[in-house]
């Protein structure tokens, strides 16, 4: 399964009447593979992962996931694919194991109270099994979004700032988490983040998008110095003030 | 269609009602002050003039069909409802969930919370004023039949009503029933009304179903059949008609991005 190209974004374009949000962008993520996303507010990272999980039409470009087509198989491809976002929480008025419950039957997930008891003790979650995803703290309702992102064990997993606003030693455990699945799946991640520490310790390669274009593509820890950067935070910025010295 | 994701959107919303007593309440709250209301008008408009037929028969026998009606558009419409204030379409349509298994979805809640409903106003009605719905016979059946379809219909044309428009939109959820009662001659035989509105009330199913019943229990006589049929025909066509535009209406919100950012709509 090494190499395998899970997702294969191909001239990708989406445009709201005159405003460009994603321009022509292609890119491919492996099995196994972690890419990080970056770019400043309004780069068109969540544009790009809403439409590589269907919310969204593109104007423009294909999306292949699995090889399938997304516009024709989305059901089937949505069913190997996850996601968690800082802006997409849990119904709050669902306890966490009704929540893992419901997401476990829309992903057709086979054994799935044993998969939900799995995910409570990995997700150190058991003790809220009956508490309502609305009374959860920020860093245990990060967890149980996670646990759902993963419920259905997707070869594809989108991460929209998954641990945006929370402190430093969730948001490590919530690394943790993911780079554990990760290693044990060889799923594909698409990865956005604010946080270039971050960013750094856990992508294989990182795509930098401003103006709905990308426009630098490597390795996070040897591209700042191909750039004369000194990491890859002082890197974000100058892409993130001056994009234009950075277009081909 | 995947019964697993059908049954998905119902299970989400009976743990919802099975959680909080506030609304397992709603569910029977209105039918029941209904019934108890328009018992006792019924009771009240029996003591009077010389009618030969029942008023608590005719008046109690529209008001539960009508509510039958009603809440299974409130039903779809609570279901629709429950996802913009949860802020939950993203979870749902990122998942494998087809469209056609969310509405499937929100209309077998929907027939859950409504029969129990229904069967709370027969038992009430029974018992408190002595309403006996066998009274109406066979036609009970191509009764609730033409108004589940038309109840399904509603349903399905408010939440794509508010889907389209947003949040914002979540009043029109309680008139549009309101406003169909007055035109459909749910209470009163439609000869009540002005000529223009008897003309749009037979564009409507409901009117063939109101006045069918109101045939059938005060002159004994029985319903015609293709006023039966003309109204389960309009019914289906109007859930047909309902269900594309529900339709155009995803189709538009994910070109537009409706669905990702709908509560800023």
């Amino acid at each position: 399964m090494v190499n395998e190209v899970i997702l294969n974004i191909d001239n990708l374009s989406k445009k709201y009447d005159q405003a460009v949000a994603v321009d022509q962008i292609s890119f491919n993520i492996n099995s196994g593979e972690i890419i990080g996303l970056l770019g400043p507010n309004g780069a068109g990272k969540t544009t790009t992962i809403n439409m590589v999980l269907g919310l969204l039409q593109p104007t423009s470009g294909e999306i292949k996931v699995f090889g399938l087509d997304l516009e024709s198989a989305r059901s089937e491809i949505n069913r190997q694919t996850n996601f968690a976002a800082v802006y997409a929480h849990m119904p709050a008025n669902l306890t966490v194991w009704q929540n893992l419950y419901v997401f476990g039957m829309l992903y057709e997930v086979e054994n799935l109270n044993k998969r939900i008891d799995v995910l409570l003790a990995e997700f150190d979650l058991e003790k809220f099994r009956h508490v309502k995803a609305g009374l959860l703290s920020s860093g245990e309702l990060s967890r149980l979004n996670l646990a759902k992102a993963i419920i259905n064990e997707p070869c594809l997993l989108l991460l929209d700032e998954p641990t945006a606003s929370l402190d430093p030693s969730i948001a490590e455990t919530i690394r943790e988490n993911i780079l554990a699945y990760a290693r044990k799946t060889k799923a594909a991640i698409l990865w956005t983040s604010h946080n270039m520490k971050e960013i750094e310790a856990v992508c294989d390669r990182v795509l930098f998008m401003s103006h709905g274009k990308i426009l630098l593509e490597g390795n996070p820890k040897s591209l700042p110095t191909q750039y004369g950067k000194k990491d890859l935070e002082e890197l974000f910025i100058s892409v993130a003030r001056e994009p234009l010295t950075f277009h081909e | 269609m995947s019964l697993k994701r059908i049954y998905a959107i119902y299970i989400r919303q009976w743990f919802l009602i099975k959680s909080n007593p506030v609304r397992l309440a709603n569910i029977f709250l209105w039918l029941l002050i209904d019934i108890f209301l328009w018992g006792y008008i019924s009771k009240y408009l029996s003591t009077l003039g010389q009618a030969t037929f029942s008023f608590v028969t005719v008046v109690l026998g529209a008001i539960i069909l009508w509510e039958f009606l009603s809440r299974m558009q409130q039903g779809i419409m609570t279901s629709f409802l429950e996802e913009i204030w949860s802020n939950n379409f993203v979870n749902f349509f990122a998942s494998p969930l087809k469209i056609k298994e969310y509405v499937a979805g929100m209309v077998l809640t929907s027939i859950m919370t409504t029969a129990v409903g229904f069967l709370a106003m027969v038992l009430v009605a029974g018992l408190v004023f002595g309403y006996n719905i066998l009274l109406l016979g066979f036609y009970i059946f191509p009764f609730i039949l033409i108004l589940f379809i038309f109840g399904v219909a509603i349903g399905i044309f408010i939440s794509g009503v508010v889907f389209n428009f947003g949040p914002s939109a979540e009043w029109l959820a309680w008139p549009i029933p309101l406003l169909l009662s007055i035109i459909s001659g749910v209470y009163y035989p439609l000869s009540t009304l002005p000529l223009f509105l008897q003309a749009i009330a037979k564009i409507f199913p409901t009117a063939y179903v109101f006045e069918s019943m109101r045939t059938v229990v005060t002159s004994n006589n029985p319903a015609s059949n293709i006023d039966l049929l003309i109204g389960l025909l309009l019914a289906l066509a109007y859930l047909f008609l309902a269900y594309i535009f529900f339709i155009k209406i995803y189709q538009r919100n994910l070109k537009n991005g409706g669905i990702a950012r709908f509560n800023a709509v």
